[in-house]
C-alpha cells in the first residue's frame, strides 16, 4: 500500500471513530481510504466544505469522547492551525496528518519539509506545542499513526504525523498483522467529554478564560504537560554512532537518502553515523548534545531552507561544526549532492 | 439554568432567550442528554448560565462543532447558538454546508444587527441606513452591500427542515418564539432534521437606544426588512 493508505489503515487499527477531511494533493487517497474503512468499519467519515470545518468537527468528535483524526497537505494544515490551537487549549485529543508539498502558497505537489517550524514551534496562536511524529516508511507511517492516537489520547494534546508528498505516494509492503507497534487504546475511557450531564454535574470545555490569572494558571499547566511530553516521549534513531566521525541528521525520507550516503560512505572506510529524529517536537536534542562532543562535524540535510538545522545549533551548541544542505520548492536531495556536501567537511 | 447575575447589558435580548432555551428543554425533559455549542460574541460565556454539558467553539465554527458532535452521539441533544457575526459572516459555509447535509442539530441565531461583543461594529444582517462604529454614517449598500437574510438562504437547501424567524420585543413575541425553540428541539428528538429560529433580539447598547426605543426600533424598522413567521417547514 502507499504511505497515505497506511496511514489511514493505522487510524482504522487505532479504533479511530471519526474522520473529516477535504481534497488536496498530495494526501488524497488518504481521504479516499478512509472513506471506504470507516464506512466497513460503520463509523464516522464526512467529507467537510473546508479544512476549517474538518478540524472543527474533529474538535466536536473528540469533545463527545471519539477518537477523531483528520489529513491535509501544507496549505489545508494552516487552515487547520485555528482549530490546533483551540485543541490544545481545550485539552483534547485529535490527530492530524500533514503529507507536506511545496511552499509557500499554493506552492506545488512535490514533497517537501517546510512545514517543520509550523509543526514544532506550535503553528497557530498562543503558547503550546504539538506531538510531532516522523514516518520514513510506509510501514512506519501505519505504526506511528497508531501511536499518534494513544500519545494523543495519553495526553489529551493533538498530535501531528508528519510525512511529505514522496512518503504519501510511494508503496511499500506493511506487516499489518505484525505490527511493530501494538495501539495500547490508552485513556479511552474519557470521563471529561460532553456526553449530556446524566448522573453527574454539567461538564464545560473551553479555551476561554476570562477571570484574572486563570488563564495563567490554565497555561502554566499545558507548559507542565509539554515539559513531561519532552521528558518521556523522545523518539530517535541512531545508526553507527558509537565509532562515527561525521553524522548525518536528517528525518522522514530524506533520512533514507542519507542511511544510503552513509552505507556507500561506510563501504569506502569512512566513519560516518546517522541521526533521525522520530519525534520532532518533543526533539532528540539531548542524544544530538552528547554526540556533538566527539565527533568532528554534523551535517543536517532537509527539503527545506533550514528548519531543522535551528534545533540541531541549539542542542550541538557550538561544541563541533553544523553543515546544511536542503532542497527546496519540490526538490529533492539526491546521495551524490549530500556526499560532495559532507566532502566539505575537512577530513572526510 | 444556574442563579447567577448574568453580564448583558440592560434591554439585551440574550438573556430572555437563553431562558426561553432552558425552559424548553426542561419541559422537554432532555437536559441530561443536551450539549450546547456556544459562539464567539455576546453570549460566548453562556457557559456560566447553562446548566448542561456545554463547548465554546471558534468564530462561526459552531456547526461544524456540533455535527462532529451529534454524528457521535446520535441520540443527545446538540444545538448551536450564534450571534450574527458568527453565524452569517464568519461562519457562513458552516452553516449553509451543516444545513446542506441535514445534520439533524438545532440552531438558535441570535439576530441583533450588531457586533456587540466587539463594540458595535457592522454585521452582515446591519439594515441599511443603520448607525455603527463601521458604519458611522450608516450603511450603504454600494459600499458595504445590502443586509444578508440568510434564513431565507438557508430555507433554499433541501437538507432543511425547519426555519422560523421570531423577536423578543415584546411578551406576545417572547411567547412566540418559545414556541419556535420548542418546535426546533422537538424536529431533533423526532430525527426530522435541521432546525433554524432566527431571533431578532435588541442591542440598546450599540444602537444606542434605551430598552424600550430598541424593542421598538426592533418593530418599526428590523421587521420590515425581516418578516417575522414561519420561513420554511418540512
Amino acid at each position: 500500500m502507499c504511505g497515505n493508505e497506511a496511514i489511514g489503515e493505522g487510524a482504522i487499527q487505532a479504533d479511530c471513530q471519526f474522520y473529516a477531511g477535504y481534497p488536496i494533493t498530495p494526501q488524497n487517497e488518504l481521504t479516499a481510504y478512509m472513506a471506504k474503512r470507516m464506512y466497513e468499519e460503520k463509523r464516522i467519515f464526512i467529507q467537510s466544505e473546508s479544512e476549517l470545518s474538518a478540524i472543527n468537527m474533529v474538535f466536536g468528535a473528540s469533545l463527545a469522547g471519539a477518537r477523531a483524526m483528520t489529513s491535509s497537505s501544507s496549505p489545508g494544515i494552516s487552515l487547520k492551525q485555528e482549530g490546533i490551537s483551540y485543541l490544545v487549549g481545550c485539552e483534547l485529543p485529535a490527530v492530524i496528518v500533514n503529507i507536506m508539498r511545496g511552499g509557500p502558497g499554493l506552492g506545488n505537489i512535490a514533497p517537501s519539509q517546510a512545514d517543520y517550524f509550523q509543526a514544532t514551534k506550535g503553528g497557530g496562536h498562543g503558547d503550546y506545542h504539538t506531538i510531532v511524529l516522523a514516518p520514513s516508511s510506509v510501514e512506519e507511517a501505519f505504526n506511528l499513526t497508531m501511536l499518534a492516537f494513544d500519545l494523543a489520547d495519553l495526553y489529551r494534546n493533538p498530535v501531528i504525523v508528519l510525512g511529505d508528498g514522496m512518503l504519501g505516494q510511494m508503496m511499500e509492503p506493511v506487516n499489518i498483522e505484525m505490527a511493530t507497534y501494538k495501539n495500547k487504546k490508552i485513556n479511552t475511557d474519557k470521563d471529561w467529554a460532553l456526553t449530556g450531564c446524566r448522573g453527574r454535574k454539567p461538564h464545560v470545555i473551553r479555551s476561554l478564560f476570562l477571570e484574572e490569572g486563570v488563564l495563567e494558571e490554565h497555561n502554566k499547566k499545558l507548559q507542565k504537560k509539554f515539559q513531561e511530553i519532552k521528558e518521556k516521549e523522545v523518539r530517535f534513531e541512531g545508526l553507527c554512532l558509537e565509532d562515527a566521525e561525521f553524522v548525518l541528521i536528517a528525518y522522514g525520507t530524506v533520512s533514507r537518502i542519507c542511511k544510503a550516503v552513509m552505507n556507500d560512505l561506510r563501504e569506502k572506510g569512512k566513519k560516518i553515523g546517522l541521526i533521525r529524529p522520530i519525534t520532532l517536537w518533543p526533539f532528540p536534542e539531548r542524544i544530538i548534545k552528547g554526540v556533538a562532543q566527539r565527533v568532528k562535524g554534523i551535517l543536517v540535510v532537509e527539503m527545506s531552507a533550514g528548519q531543522m538545522l535551528e534545533d540541531v545549533r541549539l542542542a550541538v551548541e557550538g561544541a563541533c561544526p553544523v553543515d546544511f544542505y536542503g532542497r527546496m520548492g519540490g526538490g529533492v536531495p539526491t546521495e551524490e549532492e549530500i556526499s560532495k556536501k559532507l566532502s566539505g567537511f575537512k577530513a572526510v | 439554568m444556574r442563579d447567577v447575575p448574568m453580564h448583558y447589558c440592560p434591554g439585551c435580548g440574550h438573556g430572555i432567550v437563553h431562558r426561553l432555551i432552558c425552559e424548553v428543554i426542561d419541559e422537554l425533559g432532555i437536559r441530561e442528554k443536551t450539549i450546547g455549542v456556544a459562539p464567539v460574541g455576546c453570549a460566548v460565556i453562556a457557559y456560566e448560565y447553562w446548566d448542561f454539558d456545554t463547548t465554546e467553539s471558534a468564530h462561526g465554527r459552531a456547526p461544524a462543532v456540533a455535527t462532529g458532535i451529534k454524528r457521535v452521539l446520535p441520540d443527545r441533544i446538540v444545538f448551536t447558538y450564534q450571534g450574527d457575526g458568527d453565524l452569517s459572516a464568519i461562519g457562513t459555509a458552516e452553516i449553509i454546508h451543516t444545513a446542506n447535509r441535514g445534520e439533524n442539530i438545532t440552531v438558535i441565531f441570535v439576530n441583533n444587527a450588531v457586533y456587540g461583543m466587539t463594540g458595535g461594529q457592522m454585521a452582515p444582517t446591519t439594515i441599511l441606513g443603520q448607525r455603527t462604529e463601521t458604519t458611522p454614517w450608516g450603511r450603504e449598500a454600494n459600499r458595504d452591500g445590502y443586509p444578508l437574510k440568510i434564513s431565507e438562504l438557508l430555507s433554499l437547501l433541501p437538507g432543511v427542515t425547519y426555519v422560523e424567524r421570531t423577536t423578543v420585543n415584546k411578551a406576545k413575541n417572547v411567547l412566540i418564539t418559545k414556541k419556535a425553540i420548542r418546535k426546533a428541539f422537538q424536529n431533533q428528538i423526532d430525527k426530522k432534521g435541521f432546525s433554524l429560529v432566527e431571533i431578532l433580539s435588541p442591542c440598546p447598547t450599540y444602537w444606542h437606544l434605551s430598552p424600550i426605543e430598541a424593542a421598538e426600533w426592533i418593530e418599526k424598522e428590523m421587521i420590515k426588512y425581516y418578516p417575522l413567521g414561519v420561513i420554511k417547514e418540512k
